[in-house]
């Protein structure tokens, strides 16, 4: 491993929270690559790329991309087989 | 949950200098008055968003340094040479003058106050800011977990907080920090300088049987070789908890 300019998938938080209604901070995603699974938390993102590109810690394929421009937003994932958003029952109001 | 956030979009915020604090030569606290703020967990972050006069924008994400104190933030930020938001935070950026605020954000990497488990906080440089954060919040609710602080700086004129860490281990019980020198070590200090290893974990961390949580912060280099040598002694990833702040080491 010799390139280490990425993040934690924790820095997504803020872009994705753009998009969506919940919080995807405790999300978890399988790889669609290698068939890991785990914490949106733990994927590697390469922010310098055009946007933002978060891959699998283990195989390091890419499970999602977010590009964003001022007036839209392209979120591409096809590397993800799915994600899984716990949704507690009693989620507090939104401020 | 991410916290007191809650669910629906984020909103950017506008924010306004109230406070600055010189913590190093390269490193200054931002308190910013951000009306509206919901509260946070230790070890959240937030996003900083500057506009230029000609619309151009850049933003960043750090660490919120303590627990909110009703609509008051704090921000640590180390002044990376040649950056684009840090230098202008630290050098340019004045009292009353707005910043947009976004967050807070980061549900992964936080430390709730009613967790039993030992902790191990492991920083880098400007790494300390979130851990510090959890420092200020163990003592704010009272808590007994017992906590230490692995800290690795250049040299002992780099180290943020050092004040206020050396005054904590005397007053609140159960919290322990000890530094590691890559560049210069002070005067008395047991050892050479040297990058942290697994001595300098197996010394002044917890033996992995005793289940702690740790928390690992800083360059993305600095906490890829902490994790690896962390996971190494036996601790399970998944209490390996990371937030790298970007490039160097
Ligand atoms: C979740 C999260 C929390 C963070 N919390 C904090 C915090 O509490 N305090 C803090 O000071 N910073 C923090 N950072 C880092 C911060 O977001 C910026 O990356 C940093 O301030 C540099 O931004 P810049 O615009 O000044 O430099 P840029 O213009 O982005 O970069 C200029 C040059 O510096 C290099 N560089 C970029 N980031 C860093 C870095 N972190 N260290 C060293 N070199 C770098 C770049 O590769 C480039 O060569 C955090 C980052 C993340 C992802
Ligand atoms: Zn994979």
């Amino acid at each position: 491993m010799t390139d280490l300019s990425y993040l934690d998938g924790n820095m997504l938080d803020g872009p994705l929270r753009e998009l969506f209604a919940v919080d995807l901070s405790d999300a978890t995603g399988r790889c669609e690559s290698c068939g890991l699974v785990g914490p949106l938390a733990g994927l590697r993102v390469f922010a310098h790329a055009p946007g933002l590109v978060a891959r699998c810690p283990r195989c390091t394929e890419v499970m999602l991309r977010l590009v964003r421009s001022p007036d839209r937003a392209w979120l591409d994932l096809r590397g993800t087989t799915f994600l899984q958003v716990p949704m507690p029952l009693d989620l507090p109001r939104p401020d | 949950m991410a916290g007191p956030a809650g669910g629906g979009p984020l909103t950017w915020r506008v924010a306004r200098l109230v406070e600055r604090r010189v913590e190093t030569p390269t490193a200054q606290t931002l308190v910013l008055a951000v009306p509206g703020w919901p509260g946070h967990l230790p070890g959240q972050h937030v996003d900083v968003r500057l506009t230029a006069a000609d619309g151009y924008q850049a933003a960043r994400s750090y660490s919120l340094a303590a627990p909110a104190d009703g609509d008051r933030i704090a921000l640590t930020v180390q002044r990376v040479p040649d950056g684009e938001v840090s230098p202008y935070l630290t050098d340019v950026y004045a009292e009353g003058d707005p910043v947009e605020v976004r967050g807070p954000v980061g549900g992964w990497f936080v430390w709730r106050t009613d967790e039993p488990a030992p902790v191990l906080l492991v920083a880098g440089g400007s790494g300390v800011v979130p851990l510090m954060a959890m420092i200020r919040a163990r003592r704010a609710a009272g808590s007994r977990t017992p906590f230490r602080l692995v800290y690795s700086v250049r040299s002992p004129t780099d180290a943020i907080y050092a004040d206020e860490l050396r005054r904590r281990t005397r007053d609140d019980l159960g919290l322990d920090v000890a530094y590691v020198y890559t560049r210069a070590a002070p005067e008395g200090w047991r050892g050479e300088p040297h990058r942290i290893g697994l001595a300098d974990l197996n010394t002044h961390g917890w033996p992995p049987d005793l289940e702690p949580r740790c928390y690992v912060c800083g360059p993305t280099g600095f906490v890829e070789t902490v994790a690896d040598l962390l996971v190494g002694l036996g601790h399970p990833t998944r209490r390996v908890r990371t937030e790298r702040f970007g490039p160097t080491g």
